[in-house]
């Protein structure tokens, strides 16, 4: 065999062993999700069974027509969780990502004294463990009335996020090059209009992205909601979750379709904003 | 069209200095270049000027007008950028349309000016590309489509030339001056590179740490540079600057050498007076290889060791050695010569430069 010909074998045994890597790591990634999915579609007993039972027997959508039959047939009040959700998440989304762009902006283009204190400040926010802020959020929640309601989340999700949306999206307005602002001022702009023409429209895609990992964060929450929520009028659906732990069951197929029932948004979302975070749209702005 | 007057014209951070009140003024369709080293405030000039750089004294006018706190939209300029700044997300057509749009122009009138301004820059085929989409030249000519789609008073250019090749470099510069040729309006181009200034310019502006050090047509200061900053500046490759002491009509310098004094600056100077002599490499070559081939009255002969040529094909620069260093110098129709030979070189004094050492100003009256 000439040289040639192996060197040609050599990258297409190179080619097939690193598809089945890749294949391998996808399976390992979306192995828990999958398992979830056909876990609420099974009888208890079999997602109990030991040895585990890999291939399903038995498929029914029990548990989802149970989840919406209304309380005392086995149903929890998913619409009320998933409207809680939405509202809370998306308004703190809106909030986080408005203060984030703002934020943001600030340290990206402008010099103020103990910025760099300030930034550092609030990367350190992060490095506390939302559960240990719990019980503190609690009392004070207590006192100021605002437990069990959609503000307080708000309030919380709103703090737990800023930090983030402000770092993400510093970085994308610092890749959008400051001429350019410049450049619309001289073409008539006002800074305000500067902004939203030229400067946001680039800044867009790290935007969304921000605006994703904030609702993601907020739509998943448990911790803190578990402790500040407590009745059906603001209970979020990850709280809702716990409706399927009794005092000496756990019903597995109910709170996996619950979960699947909290995944399907939060990826519709995912997959209808992915397509927006295109990188490289500042390319050919300026010579580079 | 408009006059440009700056008037102890100041840019401070904090405490420390950027420009330090500088008076100019700009004449109507005048093309006047700022040059100087990087950090001499040339752009801080501009930015000021252009309003996106706010001024800490002083005045700015435009057409008579003095524009000091207006926002940059107000002052009715347009400007081209080192990095062109072109907004990515628009086509061309909308990027040189985004002024009119701003300034909400009919669609008709619109269309009709980026037609124009594009068919003067031959952007016809490109209008509806990206700018990633196009070559290095073609987005520098977008640039300048935009700010003539403004159609403004004074068109300011901050080293719109310095990211493009060489060759194109030199294309663009033609360019720029048949534009300017075109549209007769007042142009301030800022660059660090001499030659774009002494090809295009009207009058130069020479600065250094924040003062002008010569304004002048490229003609006076090329002749008649007022500073050794700007002899030195000024002409490729450069003058020649050697340090002398006067004694008795003549210039003795560091190693002992010693050349006659150039009969111009004889009543200016005494014995004793520290000078900075200066000769174009056009007025040192070997004897009769020169411009003037020892033609005029005041030619000084002198023999000097060759320690370099470097051959361009229809002239070579050769490089001689005198008060130790290497002085350079223009052969015209050149012969062979070897490094180390001796050769009579011809100095023509009569376009000799001399600079008073401690003030660096020119000794000429």
């Amino acid at each position: 065999m000439d040289e040639n010909s192996s060197a040609r074998l050599k990258r297409r045994l190179l080619g097939v062993v690193y598809r089945i890597g890749l294949f391998l790591a996808m399976l390992t990634i979306c192995l828990p999700g999958l398992w979830i999915v056909i876990s609420s579609l099974r009888p208890t007993v079999e997602i109990m069974a030991k040895p585990p039972v890999w291939i399903p027997q038995e498929i029914s959508f029990d548990a989802y027509v149970a989840m919406f039959s209304g309380i005392g047939k086995g149903g929890i009040p998913v619409i009320e969780y998933f409207r809680n959700s939405l509202i809370i998440s998306v308004t703190s989304t809106v909030i986080a990502v408005a203060i984030g762009m703002a934020g943001g902006y600030a340290f990206a283009r402008y010099r103020f004294r103990g910025k760099s204190s300030v930034f550092l400040g609030l990367m350190l926010t992060r490095t506390v463990p939302g559960i240990a802020l719990s019980l503190p959020l609690f009392f004070l929640y207590v006192r100021l009335g605002i437990i069990d309601t959609h503000f307080g989340l708000i309030l919380a999700y709103v703090a737990l996020n800023v930090p983030f949306t402000i770092w993400l999206i510093d970085g994308f307005f610092r890749q959008v090059p400051k001429d350019l602002a410049e450049a619309a001022q001289i073409d008539g702009c006002t800074r305000w209009q500067a902004f939203w023409q030229v400067e946001f429209p680039l800044a867009g895609p790290g935007i969304a992205s921000a605006a994703i990992f904030a609702f993601l964060t907020c739509w998943n929450e448990f911790a803190l909601a578990s402790q500040l929520t407590r009745s059906v009028s603001a209970k979020t659906l990850p709280v809702g979750l716990l409706d399927y732990t009794a005092e000496f069951t756990i019903d597995w197929r109910g709170m996996c379709a619950l979960a699947v029932v909290m995944i399907i948004p939060a990826l519709t979302l995912t997959y209808i904003v992915q397509k927006h975070l295109v990188g490289g749209l500042t390319s050919g702005a300026v010579k580079g | 069209m408009a006059t440009v007057t700056l008037t102890k014209l100041t840019k401070r951070y904090g405490t420390v200095g950027i420009v330090h009140g500088i008076d100019l003024d700009i004449a109507d369709r005048e093309f006047i270049a700022l040059v100087g080293p990087s950090g001499c405030g040339k752009s801080t000039t501009l930015r000021m000027i252009a309003g996106l750089e706010e001024i800490s004294a002083g005045s700015i006018e435009i057409g008579g007008r003095v524009v000091n706190d207006l926002p940059p939209r107000s002052r009715n300029i347009s400007m081209v950028f080192q990095s062109y700044a072109l907004y990515p997300h628009m086509t061309v057509r909308e990027n040189l349309g985004f002024s009119l749009k701003i300034a909400g122009a009919a669609k008709e009138d619109m269309e009709r000016r980026v037609a124009e301004a594009s068919a003067i820059l031959g952007l016809d085929t490109l209008l509806d590309r990206r700018p990633s989409q196009l070559s290095g030249g073609q987005r520098q000519r977008v640039a300048m489509g935009r700010a003539i789609v403004r159609d403004p008073d004074v068109f300011l250019f901050d080293e719109p030339l310095s990211n493009l090749d060489a060759k194109l470099r030199t294309q663009m510069r033609t360019e720029i001056k048949k534009l300017h040729a075109k549209v007769q309006s007042t142009v301030i181009y800022v660059t660090h590179d001499q030659v774009e200034a002494m090809t295009l310019a009207d009058r130069i502006v020479i600065m250094r740490d924040g003062h002008i050090e010569q304004v002048g047509t490229p003609d006076e200061v090329f002749r008649r540079p007022a500073t050794r900053f700007v002899a030195g500046f000024i002409g490729s490759p450069p003058m020649n600057l050697h340090e002398a002491t006067i004694d008795d009509g003549q210039m003795v310098f560091a190693s002992g050498e010693r050349l006659p004094l150039p009969g111009q600056f004889k009543a200016n100077v005494a014995t004793g007076d520290k000078v900075v002599f200066g000769l174009r490499p056009d007025d040192i070559y070997p004897t009769g290889h020169g411009i003037s081939s020892g033609g005029a009255a005041d030619v000084h002969q002198i023999e000097l060791p060759i320690t370099v040529t470097e051959p361009l094909g229809n002239e070579t620069l050769v490089f001689v050695e005198f008060n130790g260093t290497d002085w350079v110098t223009r052969m015209l129709n050149p012969r062979p010569l070897r490094p180390g030979e001796r050769v009579a070189m011809s100095l023509d004094m009569s376009q000799a430069h001399l600079f008073a050492t401690e003030t660096g100003k020119t000794l000429r009256s």
